[in-house]
């Protein structure tokens, strides 16, 4: 039968999401961008999720993000084959798959794009793992570019002042570093613009996010991990804010329509972890299937998570504390407060963690995490084995009865 | 008397005699995790330094904190503590390196109750004006947190007299490195490596008085020299497998050097004692043979490990790595690499604690020692 054959199920449509279109559009045209990069003149930066794009952005550099890259392979069930090649280069398949996905990429330009622009240069952040610095120090001997290191000590029950200053030195080495790889100075007013239009940004991330508060939940996790793309991409440009602006008004007139993310929306969960970028879709129906919503996640807000470090008037100076205190750079403990003021805010019944045998700073941890949840607010937890992009270790008729069985104990 | 015998008692049970050096000295004990815990600040102290280099016995109240991808050193340390293995320490110092140890640190604070616990965050690039700045003020930091847990004031005379120590033992463990070198074969494998595993726990100044006299004794015999034996690199994290050393030599191969962490890592590199000691003890620290989880550039560590293995006309290397060990296996690709231009063989052995003795390593031993 073709799609023309269909019959329309009305209430499925009502209930999509009308934005999506648009920002694949805007994730499209980045890309080419990115892509034709060599043919406008313009230079390309690899950057991790969680580094400072801010400064690139005042360059008219583009950034590029090799976590993104993994993610979209991930989604196109691409994962497989590259993490295999990255073994058959000698690297171990316990290592990150993202890092073994873009690594095996680089020299057949594989992937679900053809591969990334090259880049000019590399800024690796370590807010959000030791992997980063190992993956961009294999693609810095690859291609042979400069690399940028911005170190933010980790904050186990502090951010000390000695940390601090070393973070704010770095932040200006980073320009200076800018500033040579372009050929040219960085105009601080710029960046000060850039950095509001980067604030304005996150703010608005977040109230996308907190429309979820609402019982039914217009959106879901599921959502949030597809339409988070433009905040780490592209955070810093009106594109952002106009695009979030948007999105945000869907979302109201869909509290105010009473259009659910599920159907009939019943049990209300928190997702920790990255996705499982191969499953997001059966992983979606099937805890739609019983009437439960993953109405928030501590991934995705994490791109808005250190908004209260930031200060709009000195955006230079409050990078260092903002870029040092986001989510995977703090104690476990302190990750635990924020799931549970997640599970107060969104009125969460229980925790379904991804164990990510992918990501270690995220992952080890949780086994803590969900006892904290269990004793301070009585909540269960489930925990879904597997890792963000190599779906060789994903178990389905295994996490299939998991879900069922925890669910079932929800419904009791 | 043999020369070895007090290593081989540490080696055997490290926790009863950190509990004898503690009933003897009525001193404290400080528990570290990796070789970037500054022992020479808890020498200044007064108190032992005791290294946790993986557990002592089969897993099972760790399970519940760690998930089984974290690789055998964090697991069995914390299976000990919560355990009351390590019931004697006094408190735990966790400098910062890898993932795992920095999530192993919050896990420890939250769950283990083995005394007062200090993170050293120290940074992770190490080849910075900016970097060394902050290596040298979290020293300072962890100068005055260790006055404040073990209530005793280090004075700068303190800390000039432990560096002195640490000096003088990595000067020594040089001068034996380097006998080893030019005569494979002249100290066993299994006597090295139970002299580095002592190095981690024992008194310092008794350490160092014998080794002492195993190295003397070791230059002053005449030992067969062991010619035909394939001289083998080591290269690699945390080692604490005796029976390593035994299958090479028994495949025919003497160990001419290695960079392992429980090796040259921490038993190199001097500190100058002009200086003011916590500039200097940072400065060594910071210009030390680097960790896979540190950063001193794109290629030093690969243009080090070639350097290390020619200046030990070393023949093949042999990787020695803990499974789930990130930094190490991320570098894997490109070291082994690099040792093949420069027509060095090598051989990868993934490890992990408890499943050294099984017949594959001695197997792929002999295989590699063939083929050199």
């Amino acid at each position: 039968m073709s799609n023309q054959d269909k019959p329309i199920d009305f209430e499925k449509e009502r209930r999509k999401i009308k934005s999506v279109k648009k920002m694949k559009d805007i994730m499209t045209h980045y890309y080419i961008d990115a892509k034709t990069a060599g043919e406008t003149g313009k230079k390309v930066a690899w950057i991790t999720s969680g580094g400072p794009v801010e400064p690139l952005i005042a360059m008219d550099v583009i950034p590029v993000y090799p976590e993104n890259h993994g993610a979209m392979i991930g989604a196109s069930k691409m994962g497989v084959d590259l993490c295999e090649k990255a073994e058959g280069m000698g690297y171990s398949g316990d290592l990150c798959t993202y890092a073994l996905a873009d690594i095996a990429c680089s020299p057949v330009d594989g992937g679900p794009i053809g591969g990334l622009p090259k880049p000019d240069m590399l800024v690796c952040c370590n807010n959000i793992c030791g992997t980063v610095l190992k993956w961009y120090e294999v693609q810095a001997r690859y291609y042979d570019v400069p690399l940028f290191i911005l170190d933010t000590p980790f904050c186990h029950t502090e951010f000390s002042a000695e940390a601090q200053q070393y973070v704010r030195r770095q932040l200006d080495e980073y320009l200076v570093f800018l500033e040579t790889a372009c050929g040219r100075t960085c105009d601080r007013d710029r960046l000060q613009e850039v950095g509001r239009l980067s604030m304005a940004g996150q703010r608005l991330w977040q109230a996308v996010l907190d429309t979820t508060v609402n019982k039914p939940a217009p959106m879901s996790a599921f959502d949030a991990f597809f339409h988070l793309a433009l905040i780490v991409t592209l955070r810093g440009t009106q594109t952002v804010i106009d695009y979030y602006t948007e999105l945000l008004a869907e979302m109201q007139t869909r509290v105010a329509e009473g259009i659910s993310a599920v159907p009939d929306e019943q049990h209300r969960l928190l997702w920790d972890n990255l996705p499982i970028w191969y499953r997001t879709k059966w992983l979606s129906e099937k805890f739609a299937s019983h009437k439960a919503c993953l109405v928030a996640d501590t991934y995705t807000s994490a791109w808005c998570g250190s908004l209260q470090y930031m200060n709009e008037d000195d955006f230079l100076g409050s990078m260092a504390e903002g870029y040092s205190r986001i989510y995977l750079n703090i104690g476990t403990d302190q990750m635990a407060a924020m799931v549970l003021g997640m599970i107060d805010k969104y009125a969460a019944e229980g925790l379904v963690m991804h164990s990510n045998r992918s990501c270690k700073p995220y992952s080890l941890g949780q086994y803590d995490i969900a006892r904290i949840v269990q004793e301070q607010r009585g909540l269960p937890t489930l925990i879904i084995e597997a890792n963000m992009t190599d779906a060789r270790s994903f178990s389905e008729s295994q996490v299939e009865t998991r879900i069922d069985a925890f669910m079932e104990m929800l419904k009791a | 008397m043999d020369v070895m015998q007090p290593f081989y008692d540490i080696c055997a049970d490290p926790k009863a005699y950190a509990r004898r050096w503690k009933a003897r000295t009525g001193g404290k004990v400080v528990g570290t995790l990796c070789s970037y815990a500054p022992e020479e600040l808890i020498l200044a102290a007064g108190a032992l330094g005791f290294r946790l280099v993986g557990g002592s016995g089969a897993i099972s109240k760790a399970d519940a904190h760690l998930q089984a991808y974290s690789c055998s050193l964090v697991r069995g340390a914390l299976e000990d503590a919560l355990s009351h293995r390590l019931d004697f320490l006094d408190g735990t110092i966790f400098p910062h390196t890898c993932d795992s140890i920095q999530r192993l640190s919050d896990i420890w604070r939250m769950n283990a109750h083995t005394g007062f616990h200090l993170d050293v965050v120290l940074p992770v690039k190490l080849n910075t004006a900016s970097a060394r700045d902050y290596m040298t003020a979290v020293m300072r930091k962890a100068r005055s947190g260790l006055e404040n847990m073990l209530e005793k004031a280090i004075s700068d005379d303190d800390l000039r007299q432990a560096a002195d120590t640490y000096n003088r033992i990595r000067a020594t463990m040089k001068r034996l490195y380097a006998i080893r070198r030019e005569r494979p074969g002249a100290i066993a494998g299994r006597d090295m490596h139970a002299i580095a595993r002592a190095a981690m726990v024992m008194d310092r100044h008794d350490f160092l008085a014998d080794l002492t006299r195993v190295v003397d004794q070791v230059a002053d015999t005449e030992t067969a020299a062991r010619g035909d034996a394939k001289r083998i690199f080591l290269s690699g994290g945390v080692c604490n497998l005796p029976d390593v050393y035994g299958f090479i030599e028994a495949a025919g191969g003497a160990v001419v050097g290695d960079d392992l962490c429980t090796g040259s890592r921490q038993l190199m590199g001097a500190i100058d004692l002009k200086d003011d000691p916590i500039d200097a003890i940072s400065r060594r620290y910071s210009e030390r043979a680097v960790c896979p989880a540190k950063h001193t550039g794109v290629r030093t560590r690969g243009e080090e490990l070639v350097r290390m293995a020619k200046e030990a006309n070393a023949q093949g290397v042999i990787f020695l790595y803990l499974k789930f060990c990130d930094p190490h296996a991320f570098d894997y690709p490109y070291l082994k690499d690099t040792l093949a231009a420069e027509g060095i063989p090598t051989l990868l052995m993934e490890l992990e604690e408890q499943t050294a003795s099984d017949g594959q390593f001695q197997t792929r031993c002999e295989a590699f020692m063939e083929m050199l």
